[in-house]
């Protein structure tokens, strides 16, 4: 466990060093957040309560989406292109044999990385968008803390997914078509483009089932007020078990690839 | 009146760098560094030169103004009569560059494509394009090579890439940052091999950095040495036979402690449990000290390290008459 | 300038040469390419499916954004997309490299690494261009039809120059490449959607200080026969082609500041 830390600490450090790319980072996302509520006000006007929130909520959204942007990896991208590259490489039959499990420390090293990207992305984007509009945040400090465990399982759901894509390529000749495809279904299907809820009918339905709506519909709503008692417990327990699931996928599989790399020796 | 036949002219040339650092959270200090101090010399063409000094000691920022990558900040500069910062296109036709750590050629692209995209930008005629290749691609044994993308090539067979594409172009002179640095020792006979060759066969004028002696001893009839911006020694190789001087050391890890050892030729300079520092002359071979500790102790481990380029120079300073004091 | 030119032209066409040699590949990365852009109409045509306006502008005039905004953008970072990478090579030292040829850096590092399946976003900009324009039933005269095809190139040379620019800044701050990302596919996002959308200061900016609005919104909007938010006089719409070689005049000075400075300072 302390390994694991160390390796989280690490990775935490690391996007740290970075102070002007995350300045950057930070600028981008604000600019981002400033077109993206002008596109909802318009929207809202013309349907004022589309999927269930008013315009200080839908404004509200944009600024989740930012501010998790970066922290939950919601383009795909993150540790994928390095490990991807080890698997490539063959560099990974040396990992592989680590005493430390491959998994754990990967993901170990996500989560000390989307902890920086959450205070160091998160916050100032989301300070300009309650400065700049009216937003719908909550004063009640249970709810930020809700708020800070979806983010968090929302974390975990994201780096199972991440985790299985870079597996895959254990497989397939060539990782740019399936990073490619998770990174625009995780950018679709997580809501940053619009709320999942104000989808159109049944494909609002079907993505609110689907694991990438725990990345930001699910926090976001927890944040707004939206899930309260039992439906909060629901939310978190949806979150929790598509983490579950998809990290026991990614366990599987990763037998599978060490049995591969034993066999075929990478 | 200028001397004619100097291809390269340095004129107390200057580099001043403005350093800032970090001090704390919000403070910067600022401050000058010399990088080069006021570096007069002249190179005439067809001489190979060694340019040598310690790691920060201004070899690189000295090349870099001599290829009109830096703007001097002071003196007179020109290679071929020609002010490099000034016309540095016009330059870049008559000059080579290897950088030992960096690839000139395309990363991606096999070395055939990068070859024929110098060819395009530098217009080298197809006859003169083919000769050369043909040249290089032999002597430098390319062949199995050309097809190869850059980035998968091993360190030793990109620097003989990177020196090829530099020689495509019949270039007057041929600058070379470090170009036998972390090569095997075949790469590095090969290198300097088709070094000798290209300057007696073409009168290719060659200024080299290096921190191996032995390129400067097989290469260069001329050397000199840098230090915190400053020329200290500007001479012929024999001012390197202080290097003759020099003593290589072995490193030697015995069965258990030891008094020091006590060898014909050689002493020791240091022991540490049961690991022994012995110096011996830089010219002798180690292999009879070795024969003769194995046959005496048993020994667990043994390595040789050379003479470091840093107290080579301290020796040349001593010995040379013309460093300042 | 020609010598530039011609070198970009040569390095383009070595990459691309070695691009085609693995079909698969680059038919692949070409088609992500598209859909990657494509992902932003969806967000439009998913607002669509919920209002039929937005801005007061129908889905076939918020198309007619997009596509010129698209398409114009396209174009630019076909040209030029590779330039956001100049940070990099002023950190590994690599841009040393570049200096010792004869031929334009600028060139060089426009050209590096070209990569042609760029091209997916500007056939994804064309295609919801022309479906636009079929269904916006609109009375072209001679002057929208030069309007148009001016208005694309106009746009391509505007974000030519921020692309530029972007790089220019890089010399003194690498690791902020990213703020380019904000003024290349911000600006190109803030494109796609109609400028009564957005608060007024914002069109200003835009307009003014960084001219973006000449992309496509002004000439947009007159051949939509729509009125400008900010009422300018109707010869500004015709302005893009000058307003675009003011932008690459600044780019191309910025770019000499900067490569200036790097060759004195070598960092």
């Amino acid at each position: 466990m302390h390994l694991y830390a160390t390796v989280a600490a690490s990775g935490f450090r690391r996007h740290a060093t970075y102070r002007v790319a995350t300045a950057a980072g930070v600028f981008t996302n604000t600019v981002f957040g400033f077109i993206t509520a002008y596109t909802y006000i318009a929207l809202w006007h013309e349907r004022p309560h589309l999927g269930g929130y008013d315009q200080s909520m839908a404004l509200t959204y944009v600024w989740i989406g930012q501010a998790l942007f970066a922290t939950s990896s919601l383009m795909g991208g993150g540790f994928q292109d390095e490990l991807i590259e080890r698997v490539r490489s063959g560099d990974i039959a040396v990992d592989l044999h680590r005493p430390a499990d491959l998994q754990a420390w990967w993901l170990a090293a996500d989560l000390g990385r989307a902890g920086y990207q959450l205070l160091a992305r998160g916050a100032v984007p989301m300070a300009c968008g309650a400065l700049a509009f009216d937003l719908a945040l909550p004063a009640s400090p249970a709810t930020w803390a809700f708020f800070l465990l979806s983010v968090a399982l929302g974390v975990l759901v994201s780096f199972a997914l991440r985790y299985l894509v870079v597996l895959s390529v254990f497989w397939l000749m060539d990782g740019t078509g399936i990073v490619a495809v998770s990174g625009l279904s995780t950018l679709f299907f997580s809501g940053m483009l619009l709320p999942l809820n104000a989808f159109p009918g049944d494909l609002s339905a079907i993505a609110l089932v689907l694991p990438w709506s725990a990345l930001l519909q699910v926090p976001a709503d927890i944040l707004l007020g939206r899930h309260t008692g039992g439906a909060l417990a629901a939310a978190l327990a949806f979150q929790a078990a598509w983490a579950v699931l998809l990290l026991g996928a990614g366990r599987l599989l990763q037998s599978a690839a060490t049995r591969k790399v034993v066999v075929q020796g990478g | 009146m200028p001397d004619m036949t100097a291809l390269i002219e340095l004129d107390r040339v200057e580099k001043v760098f403005d350093v800032r650092r970090r001090t704390g959270p919000l403070r910067r200090e600022r401050r000058q560094v010399r990088a080069v101090d006021g570096i007069s010399f002249t190179v005439p063409a067809g001489q190979v030169v060694g340019y040598i000094g310690p790691n920060g000691a201004g070899k690189s920022t000295t090349v870099k103004m001599l290829t009109g990558i830096l703007t001097p900040s002071g003196g007179r500069l020109r290679v071929a009569g020609i002010d490099p910062s000034r016309e540095r296109t016009r330059l870049a036709r008559r000059i080579g560059v290897v950088f030992g750590q960096r690839t000139t050629l395309w990363w991606d692209l096999p070395l055939r494509d990068s070859y024929e995209l110098v060819r395009r930008m530098y217009r080298i005629d197809a006859a003169r394009y083919r000769r050369n290749l043909d040249r290089c691609v032999g002597l430098l044994d390319l062949a199995p090579l050309l097809d190869v993308p850059v980035r998968q090539l091993s360190l030793g067979q990109r620097m003989r890439g990177d020196i090829a594409a530099a020689l495509l172009h019949d270039p007057e002179v041929l600058y070379l940052d470090e170009p036998t640095i972390g090569l095997d020792v075949v790469s590095k006979a090969k290198v300097r091999a088709f070094l000798r060759t290209v300057n007696t066969e073409q009168g290719t004028t060659v200024l080299l950095t290096t921190h191996d002696l032995t390129d400067i001893e097989q290469l260069c009839r001329r050397v000199m040495v840098i230090d915190h911006g400053r020329l200290v020694y500007d001479g012929g190789l024999d001012g390197l036979h202080a290097a003759g001087d020099s003593e290589r050391t072995l490193v030697v890890d015995f069965e258990r402690e030891l008094p020091p050892v006590e060898l014909p030729g050689a002493r020791c300079e240091r022991v540490e449990g049961p690991r022994q520092w012995i110096a011996f002359p830089a010219a002798a071979s180690a292999a009879p000290l070795v024969a003769e500790l194995a046959a005496r102790h048993g020994v667990v481990d043994l390595s040789v390290r050379e003479p470091a380029i840093e107290d080579v120079i301290a020796r040349m300073y001593a010995a040379s008459s013309t460093a300042p004091a | 300038m020609a010598e530039g030119l011609r070198a970009y032209g040569l390095i383009v066409w070595m990459w691309t040469r070695s691009a085609l040699a693995y079909r698969a590949s680059f038919l692949m990365t070409a088609a992500v390419n598209f859909a990657a852009t494509g992902l932003d109409f969806l967000a439009i045509l998913l607002m669509f499916s919920q209002v039929d306006r937005l801005g007061g502008f129908s889905l076939p005039e918020v198309a007619f954004l997009y596509g010129t905004a698209g398409t114009a953008f396209g174009l630019a970072d076909l040209a030029l997309g590779s330039m956001e990478r100049l940070g990099g090579r002023v950190r590994d030292g690599t841009l040393d490299t570049l200096l010792v040829r004869p031929v334009p850096v600028l060139a060089q590092v426009a050209a590096d690494r070209f990569a042609l399946r760029r091209i997916g976003r500007i056939v994804q900009g064309l295609l919801v261009l022309v479906w636009s324009v079929t269904r916006l039933e609109l009375h072209w005269t001679a002057l929208d039809l030069v309007l148009l095809p001016m208005m694309l190139l106009s746009g391509a040379g505007i974000f030519g120059a921020v692309f530029v620019a972007g790089a220019a800044f890089q010399f003194w701050a690498g690791d902020a490449s990213e703020v380019q990302n904000s003024f290349t596919y911000g600006g190109a996002t803030l494109l796609q959607y109609p400028p009564s959308v957005f608060a007024k200061e914002l069109v200003r900016g835009v307009t003014f200080v960084m001219p973006l609005a000449f992309v496509n919104w002004l000439p947009a909007l007159r051949i939509l026969g729509r009125q400008d938010p900010l009422g300018l006089p109707g010869w500004v719409d015709f302005a893009p082609p000058l307003v675009a070689v003011a932008c690459c005049a600044l780019a191309g000075a910025a770019w000499r500041a900067g490569l200036r400075s790097y060759r004195s300072t070598g960092s």
